[in-house]
């Protein structure tokens, strides 16, 4: 692709460096620091994470275990860090499968549009999407067996309807411009204006999209292992970890209380993020800042 | 009336409203457990909770167990049995009453007795009924009951919830209107709620002090512990999460029971599947375990360590834990020989019991220290039953026994442990035939030690009974000798 044919960028450099929007920071901060602890947690956690120790359970923070022992007296940090990785690989895979099926699936709906094959791919999206995305979870996991893979493919089905969507309407619009047309007259075939010339002009919708839905696939990932679909033990998971801790919270409540905040703090961040990326990249909300 | 006068009179009204039911004598009890029954005919389904809500309060056997475990009689006063122990007659109680107002006789416990051992019969516990010949009724009081070899257990097995007394005029409707003769009659089921009860006034023994009582279904431990310390229910039998037994012990409001039950908690086997099917393999198991530590973290301390199938209040048990004390060394030992040194991976099915969730996760948690890895499934009770009890689809699981004297299932080459013995078998057909005491208790002590020395399976420990209560509530059992809820003996205390 050329930089002519991208949608123009009115500001300058150094205005946009001015206007980087503050929950863009926030966002990436508390994101970055879930990642690290999940990055770090292949290699080094405090304890081991399986370490059962029961006469040292339900102790609250200590220089010992800064985030204190769960029932089993097994170290919080090191199961928070762990249940971060298993978190962030779910929503991960999860939005990758809603992407890479959504996206060609929105692109073909949009280069036919109105023909038979939208009407199939839309119409198709639509039935997923009647379905709340629990249900479907529950439905594939009481189907296949509960297990973190498939949470994923369960998460990334609900996706798919999300991405296609999505960059359906934004290529419709493109589908209009004149270096669309441009490129249609220089004899390109849809398949290839598809994606040479729509696809990077819908990718910062898809950013900001794929950063919303990442977040909800890790709310979604510590519902399904709340209810014991998701991760299974020992693997530690946020879902579990709470749905544990929940005849405890009388007795210890930071059992409950810190994969709680965990859960709290990363889809917040990502969504600050999720907010902040919109503004920087979608054009109309710059427009309109300028 | 002044504006003031009229509050005092307001308040005075609302006072005397809510301090008139204090000065009488409390006659009714809401009590919760986890379970609901699925049907209410405790002579035709397996569900613990029918007879947990029916026995002894709607329905009555010949004979029935009391609190401590012993068998006392029931709707029959008195019974002999012949010299070859061959024919039992009981004469049964004057005066009983089916609650739709027929009088219980002869011909309806003959009834009961052909239906429940037909071959169509749907009886959960078919075996009670085996070794019967015939039911013969002799006089409207009096029924003869010919058995077809010895069995030492046959007053035993009367008392069981499967082997209540029935009438052939209300059993089409039994599973949604059971009538039966107990000191209570079934009022209303609101399903997915409640079951609620009141006392028959024409009952043939003495009244119950209760004049009504619900039994409510709660089956989320937080939810229990909520309505519980909102005073919404009155006692919740086998109180789901041990870990708040605690809080309601400081608490005056309460009352907290602690007793034994009838459930050995076992690592279930499969004796078929390789590697389980190597001795030493499941003697490893059993020395990787720590049995301690899993009554400390799944039951919170509440439980008796079990080196066999057996209950440990009971006084033919032998104490066989030693043979399984926690070893790591010498499980990675027996491993070795037995050609895993380098472990194997195997299945670990749980159902939704926290005894099974949690101990499950600390079993992996041993074994794995040994070099055993299991794959952890979570199943509710309905794929339990499905994937491995009836389809022995499984390596490993966890779960209670809780029917009382129940080692005559190692005798069983098809029961989901697969375990099959014939030195154990025979021993088992000898034992029903055998009616003097003592040398059934020192048969009952040879059966455990084989079990044992086979390590058919993981013995963890006995499950304790523990129960809340409000501090005023009187007469509930704190043992469970059968899964019943008997309220016969409740009250309030003032």
């Amino acid at each position: 692709m050329s930089l002519a044919e991208r949608e123009p960028a009115p500001t300058p450099a150094a205005a946009r460096r001015q206007a980087l929007p503050r929950s863009l920071w926030i966002g990436a901060a508390l994101s970055v620091v879930f990642v690290a602890a999940a990055a770090l947690s292949f290699i080094w956690t405090p304890y081991p994470v399986d370490g059962m120790d029961i006469p040292a359970r339900l102790q609250p923070p200590s220089w010992a275990h800064p985030l204190g022992t769960d029932h089993f007296g097994r170290d919080i940090l090191s199961m928070i860090m762990v249940g971060a990785r298993t978190s962030i690989a779910v929503a991960l895979l999860a939005v990758g499968i809603g992407m890479v099926v959504g996206v060609p699936l929105g692109l073909a709906a949009a280069a036919r549009k109105g023909g038979f094959l939208d009407e199939i791919i839309m119409r198709a999206n639509d039935l997923i999407f009647a379905f709340p995305a629990i249900v479907i979870a529950i439905l594939i996991t009481a189907v296949f067996g509960a297990s973190a893979v498939n949470a994923i493919i369960a998460i990334g089905i609900f996706n798919i309807p999300v991405f296609a969507r999505l960059t359906r309407g934004g290529a419709l619009s493109l589908w209009q411009r004149e270096f669309i047309l441009a490129a249609r007259v220089a004899g390109k075939s849809a398949t290839r204006i598809s994606a040479e010339h729509i696809l990077p002009n819908v990718a910062n919708l898809l950013i900001v999209q794929g950063t919303i839905q990442f977040s909800l696939g890790i709310l979604a990932e510590a519902g399904l292992s709340y209810v014991g679909l998701g991760a299974q033990p020992p693997t530690p998971s946020w879902g579990r970890m709470l749905a544990d801790a929940q005849t405890m919270v009388s007795l210890a409540p930071h059992v409950a209380l810190i994969p709680g905040l965990a859960i709290v703090l990363t889809v917040l961040g990502l969504n600050l993020m999720g907010d902040g990326l919109r503004d920087l990249l979608d054009p109309k909300v710059r427009k309109a800042r300028t | 009336m002044t504006k003031p006068l009229r509050l005092l009179a307001a308040s005075a009204l609302v006072l005397a409203a809510g301090l008139a039911p204090a000065w009488a004598q409390r006659t009714d009890v809401t009590v919760a457990m986890q379970l609901e029954p699925p049907h209410l005919d405790p002579t035709g389904g397996a569900a613990g909770a029918i007879d947990s809500v029916l026995y002894s309060n709607v329905f009555e056997g010949l004979t029935r167990f009391t609190e401590s475990g012993e068998i006392v009689p029931g709707l029959a006063e008195s019974w002999e049995i012949s010299e070859d122990g061959l024919t039992y007659t009981f004469r049964l109680r004057e005066d009983v009453t089916f609650h739709d107002g027929t009088a219980m006789d002869a011909s309806d416990v003959k009834f009961t007795l052909d239906r429940a051992r037909a071959e169509d019969s749907t009886n959960a516990q078919k075996q009670l009924f085996a070794s019967i010949e015939s039911v013969e009724v002799v006089d409207p009081r009096t029924v003869q009951v010919k058995l077809a070899q010895q069995d030492g257990m046959f007053l035993f097995n009367m008392a069981w919830g499967d082997a209540v007394i029935v009438a052939p005029e209300s059993i089409g409707e039994i599973k949604s209107q059971p009538i039966g003769t107990g000191p209570f009659r079934f009022v209303e089921w609101v399903q997915g709620d409640r079951i609620e009860i009141a006392r028959y006034e024409d009952y043939w023994g003495e009244a119950p002090a209760l004049a009504e009582a619900t039994f409510k279904f709660i089956s989320d431990p937080t939810a229990a512990f909520s309505a519980m310390m909102a005073e919404d229910i009155d006692a919740f039998m086998a109180f789901p999460a041990p870990e708040n037994l605690p809080q309601f012990e400081a608490d005056p409001r309460f009352q907290v029971l602690i007793g034994s039950t009838e459930g050995e908690t076992i690592l279930s086997t499969n004796n078929a599947q390789p590697p389980l099917d190597d001795r030493r393999v499941r003697k490893a198991i059993a020395h990787a375990i720590d049995r301690q530590a899993i009554i400390d973290g799944a039951m919170f301390g509440y439980g008796t360590p079990i080196g066999t199938h057996f209950a440990p209040h009971n006084p033919a048990y032998v104490d066989l834990t030693e043979m399984s004390a926690h070893d790591p060394e010498r499980a990675r030992q027996l491993l070795a020989d037995a050609g895993y040194a380098d472990g194997f991976t195997t299945t670990l099915k749980l159902p939704p019991p926290s005894y099974a969730r949690r101990g499950g996760e600390i079993v992996a948690a041993q074994l794995r220290a040994v070099g055993i890895e299991t794959e952890i499934t979570n199943l509710e009770w309905a794929q339990w039953l499905e994937e491995v009890f009836t389809n022995k689809n499984y390596g490993l699981t966890i779960v209670s026994h809780t029917e009382p004297m129940d080692i005559g299932i190692y005798a069983r080459p098809d029961y989901y442990f697969q375990y099959d013995n014939p030195e154990f078998q025979a021993l088992m057909e000898e034992l029903n035939r055998t009616t003097d005491p003592d040398t059934r208790t020192e048969m009952l002590q040879q059966a455990q030690r084989i079990i044992a020395e086979d390590y058919v399976n993981g013995y963890l420990f006995q499950l304790a009974m523990t129960s809340v209560a409000k501090s005023g509530l009187r007469g509930l059992w704190a043992n469970a000798p059968t899964q019943a809820v008997d309220l016969t003996g409740v009250y309030w205390e003032d």
